[in-house]
């Protein structure tokens, strides 16, 4: 699998928030029609890498190429085209919640085809069939389940049969079985659609689950890239305590400690 | 190392200052793009959302007519007393219908429905579009190829260009009705005369600077809710402290326009 071809290069990323760097010079290759899961406790940058690759957040330094372009300097309107192959699935799902689901669905086919509208209806109704909500066209989100969401949300990202797909914690605040529904539902769009799915999450079961290759990330930094054999063989300190999920050292001594908390 | 005094100052001046350029340039950007996917774009081929337009017409326009009439049937009345409490010093009480008519429509009409819609629609915009920016609703549409702006904002633009000096016409005439009712009732006017009187005391262009105005304020209140949504970065506390700061904001900028234009007028007609 080392040798399958790049889809999307990341190359010598930095990025910012104000003063604190929180990505430090990644570069990373991510394999085509393969899913890649960035792997990471909180706060480690997973979620603001995912945001570069999308194309919402721009970096101070460093390019990803897509499809030959570096969509870090190229137009808005550029960037448009390249984000038509692109469908993502956002952690609160985002569907518009003034639309119902169909609408919701049928968006980005109105907003980007010239298709009548009863082929994009066939369109729509395909893409709920294809994550399991067929009849629940006329519902609005909020009456629907935090998984029946997700579902939808996909539903979404699939309408223009995109590309690659990216999922930002598909299982966040999902019960276990909900959550292995969902790493199902990847699995089987990524045999039948033959995708670049990008996951980013910290829910150990579906990273072995739906995982081909494993990028991990500490503190904006690149710790591991390989797959899951190599993962799990890995002797990368960082790696192994978050594998067996053994918690953070004490940062600091009793001693620093009493002199933190007494403000000196 | 503790930093100096003159360190703090320059530090905080200079962080005040980067702020409030970057503020200025989020807002230039904001007004850039909203008149460009209103004006330009349409007739370059961008499709215009018709049904959420008319829809937000009925939210901003026709939902606000009954408190619009309640309030500028009010004012009517209240113009008519005030006027005849110094015009029956003088004998000439007649006067109160021009009083009564041209206040109204080059002054209050404009300015009270402008307040009201900025508290209703202006408000409800910074509140709707915050909570999808909360929700990453609006990244959501940005990732789907949709600019957000052409989506929210232009149905919002033109639904209050249409609807607000359409409100503002039913605010003259109630207000007007308002006058005329105490008028003949109370202050013994002869319906005839007061009809004649305000026929000739009000010109169209009283009626076409209100007008006027309350486009531009309908332009100053949609952008000022646009802008407070578009800025929420948290999630439910910033939303409703965008809300207020966008009422607050409109009513400002809404007084502000009306001070431009009414010097305007006053020297320019």
């Amino acid at each position: 699998m080392e040798t399958a071809e790049t889809a999307i290069d990341i190359k010598g990323l930095v990025t910012h928030y104000g003063d604190v760097e929180i990505l430090k010079n990644i570069s990373i290759p991510i394999p085509k029609a393969k899913t890649t899961v960035i792997l990471g406790g909180s706060g480690c940058g997973k979620s603001t890498l995912l945001k570069h690759l999308i194309g919402l957040l721009k970096p101070t330094r460093g390019s990803i190429i897509v499809n030959k372009k570096n969509i870090t300097s190229i137009s808005e309107d550029e960037l448009n085209e390249v984000r038509k192959k692109m469908g993502v699935l956002f952690q609160g799902a985002a569907l518009l919640n003034s639309m119902t689901l169909s609408d919701n669905v049928l968006l980005p086919l109105r907003e980007h085809t010239d298709l009548n509208e009863s082929t994009i209806k066939i369109m729509m109704r395909m893409k709920l069939e294809l994550v399991g909500l067929s009849g629940y066209e006329n519902y609005y989100p909020s009456q629907l389940s935090g998984g029946m969401k997700k579902r939808a949300g996909i539903a979404r990202a699939m309408a223009l049969d995109p590309e690659f797909l990216f999922f930002d914690e598909p299982s966040a605040g999902l019960d276990p079985v909900t959550a292995a529904g969902i790493d199902e539902l990847i699995l089987k769009l990524k045999k039948a659609f033959r995708m670049t799915i990008v996951v980013v999450t910290h829910e150990l079961p579906s990273v072995f689950t739906i995982a081909d290759h494993v990028v991990m990330l500490d503190f904006g930094e690149v710790i591991f890239s390989g797959n899951l054999d190599e993962l799990k063989a890995s002797d990368n300190k960082r790696v192994k305590m978050f594998l067996e999920r053994k918690p953070q050292e004490e940062a600091y001594s009793p001693e620093d400690y009493f002199r933190i908390i007494a403000g000196e | 190392m503790i930093p100096s005094i003159s360190e703090i100052l320059f530090g905080f001046t200079g962080r005040k200052t980067r702020l409030f350029f970057q503020n200025l340039h989020d807002a230039s950007k904001l007004i850039n793009d909203t008149f460009f996917w209103t004006f330009i774009a349409p007739f370059k081929g961008a499709k215009l959302r018709v049904k959420t337009t008319v829809s937000e017409m009925v939210k901003t326009g026709y939902n606000s007519i009954p408190i619009v009439s309640v309030i500028a049937f009010f004012i009517g009345i209240i113009l008519a007393f005030q006027a005849a409490y110094q015009l029956k010093k003088v004998g000439a009480l007649i006067y109160v219908a021009d009083l009564v008519g041209v206040s109204l429509t080059r002054e209050l009409a404009p300015i009270l429905t402008a307040i009201i819609v900025a508290g209703r629609s202006g408000s409800a915009f910074a509140a709707e579009i915050g909570s999808m920016k909360a929700a990453e609703e609006v990244d959501a549409l940005v990732t789907m190829g949709i600019n957000p702006v052409k989506f929210l904002v232009v149905p919002k633009l033109v639904a209050m260009m249409v609807m607000l000096p359409a409100i503002t016409i039913l605010a003259d005439l109630i207000g007007i009705l308002g006058g005329f009712l105490i008028s003949v009732t109370e202050l013994g006017i002869h319906p005839y005369n007061y009809f004649n009187q305000t026929i000739h005391a009000l010109a169209m262009k009283d009626i076409i600077t209100g007008l006027v105005k309350a486009l531009a304020f309908s332009i100053a209140i949609t952008i000022v809710g646009a802008y407070q949504g578009f800025k929420v970065q948290g999630g439910a506390e910033e939303v409703g402290r965008r809300t207020t700061a966008s009422v607050v904001v409109s009513i400002f900028l809404v007084i502000v326009f009306d001070l431009f234009f009414t010097a305007l007028f006053y020297f320019f007609t």
